[in-house]
């Protein structure tokens, strides 16, 4: 048997260092400028919160937060029930016209969200439900469907279905079979679907660009705005809050759902 | 459908409906249906909003073949679709090699997950946070001053390999999860079996990597390609002036200029687009998925 040499373990070791760093350096520098007492990003660094204590005070921003968070939980409810029911479909019959369903899961995963954003726009506005948050709760959840299912259907694809045949034969009623043997399996597959679907609808810029109407925008897009606009520090404390809400969301996902497999 | 016979079938029953309904009910008024108006709309000569009166036409798509513009910006698109796919391969295949075939235990479970981590957050906060390292003055510059005083100024922001750099490092994750799902099924027997009989590292590599990690080298490419394709607001932070693509002149149609028709007759026409290079590729990804 051969091992890999020392020498190659250390050129690969250092090989993930740097690509590490390379993911993690600019958001480590954003998050320390976000601390840093000079509007104009100067060094050496002088520590201060001051730009979080604008935050509090930044009412636009406040409320784009809340708006994303109301989008999030409302996307992650409704996602997660639709989603876990059509897996569920999928997991127990056999039907025609199946496989194209789950093919036309596809189209909202793969075609750039620039085109799903702006049709929905167009189609929106023609038809009357116009834009806004409605419009966005429309669309985030579109994103997230697919996503509940595919990750539901994967924790099915693992599930004994005789469990379910000796609950029926025992006398338990179709419903009960669902309450007290299909759900409880399913429960870490739905969780780890419906904290997708949140961190789907919470970063979710693009089609939220396009749906936002003046005053009633979220998080992204309001930080995209003042980027254009030219920033502030501030912009660094709640690009800072963002993304630590969604590197906490995901490490909670996959504590659920072993992205990696053991091996 | 399925023909396999030891599938139990059961009968189609009232619960289907129910179970699929609302899913597909969604999905249609919220993608499907606004594609297809998205259709209807790139054959109209003005948008129909407000009174106006639209007639049928193809001067929307005529538009694009009449004028070289349009035909540069797609060409620049897919050059950056293909630059950024190729440089997430070159960095990203390597990286996935050792995870998943060099590092063991509880190290490979916590490194993959620190890789991984960046592809679900924030992609807009991801690429402001390149600004703080790239502009004039930043954190980049100081610290190649810092050894190489004589370089002065880089220049970086503001430039097409800002761009390439900023969505790099977006979608470096998809390419190293997918590699990695693949090279990690690949059985280490085989390559020791190789190596015992005299293969070198690259004749391993070539014949026996590349082949089998093929599926999740041409997912990894597709998931990278086609996004980076409709992209926007990445040259558009990064690449200010020179930030100018396919996806953001989309994007003026339904934002700056109102143009709803010419901006749906250039999303088609992109989609088209990558659609034929996707063809073109099927032969790989057909082998691929065999």
């Amino acid at each position: 048997m051969k091992r890999p040499t020392r020498y190659l373990t250390t050129l690969s070791k250092v090989y993930l260092g740097v690509i590490l760093l390379f993911l993690y350096v600019p958001i480590v520098v954003m998050a320390v400028m976000s601390f840093n007492a000079s509007p104009l990003y100067a060094l050496p660094l002088e520590l201060t919160l001051d730009w979080y204590r604008a935050l509090a005070s930044n009412h636009k921003l406040i409320d784009a937060g809340i708006n994303s968070l109301k989008l999030a939980v409302m996307t992650t409810v409704i996602a997660s029930l639709l989603g876990t029911a059509a897996a569920l479909a999928f997991f127990r019959y056999e039907f025609p016209g199946k496989r194209l369903l789950q093919i036309l899961l596809y189209p909202p995963i793969a075609i750039p969200w620039l085109i799903i954003g702006t049709s929905m726009l167009i189609f929106f506005f023609w038809i009357g439900i116009g834009r806004g948050l409605h419009a966005m709760l429309l669309g985030h959840v579109a994103l997230a469907l697919p996503y509940v299912v595919i990750v539901v259907s994967a924790r099915l694809a693992g599930f004994d279905r005789t469990l379910e045949e000796a609950a029926r034969s025992l006398g338990a009623s179709p419903l009960q079979v669902l309450r007290y043997v299909t759900l409880p399996y399913l429960l870490p597959g739905v969780v780890a679907a419906g904290l997708f679907a949140f961190a789907v609808s919470f970063d979710q810029f693009v089609v939220s660009y396009f749906l936002a109407v003046p005053g009633v925008s979220t998080l992204p897009v309001e930080i995209y705005t003042a980027i254009r606009k030219g920033f502030t520090p501030e912009v660094n404390a709640i690009a800072t809050l963002v993304i630590s809400v969604s590197m906490v969301l995901l490490l909670a996902v996959a504590r659920l759902y072993k992205f990696g497999g053991t091996r | 459908m399925s023909d396999k016979a030891d599938i139990q079938r059961r009968p189609v029953n009232r619960a289907l409906p129910v179970l699929l309904g609302p899913a597909y009910l969604w999905l249609a008024v919220t993608v499907f249906l606004p594609l297809s108006a998205m259709v209807y709309f790139s054959f109209l000569s003005e948008t129909p909003i407000g009174g106006r009166e639209a007639v049928w036409t193809l001067s929307n798509y005529g538009e694009f073949f009449d004028k070289a513009f349009y035909r540069t910006l797609m060409w620049r698109s897919f050059r950056l679709g293909a630059e950024v796919t190729l440089l997430c391969f070159l960095f990203g295949f390597p990286c996935a090699y050792v995870l998943a075939k060099m590092v063991k235990g509880r190290w490979r479970e916590a490194l993959f997950l620190l890789v991984i981590l960046p592809f679900w957050s924030n992609a807009l906060v991801r690429i402001f946070s390149w600004t703080m390292v790239l502009r004039g003055n930043g954190v980049l510059e100081r610290l190649v001053n810092v050894f190489l005083p004589d370089v002065g100024s880089l220049n970086l922001m503001f430039t097409y390999p800002a761009i390439l750099i900023g969505l790099v490092h977006s979608y470096l994750p998809y390419m190293i999860l997918t590699c990695y799902i693949s090279i990690q099924a690949i059985d280490d027997d085989l390559i020791e079996a190789a190596r015992s009989m005299g293969a070198g590292r690259f004749t391993v590599f070539r014949r026996i990597l590349l082949p089998l990690a093929l599926p999740g080298i041409m997912a990894g490419s597709i998931l990278t390609f086609v996004p980076v394709i409709g992209s926007f607001m990445e040259p558009r932070l990064l690449g200010g002036r020179n930030g100018t693509f396919i996806g953001t002149v989309i994007e003026d149609q339904f934002t700056a200029v109102f143009n709803w028709p010419l901006g749906a007759a250039l999303s088609f026409i992109m989609l088209g687009f990558v659609l034929i290079v996707l063809l073109l590729a099927a032969p790989m990804i057909r082998r691929a998925s065999t």
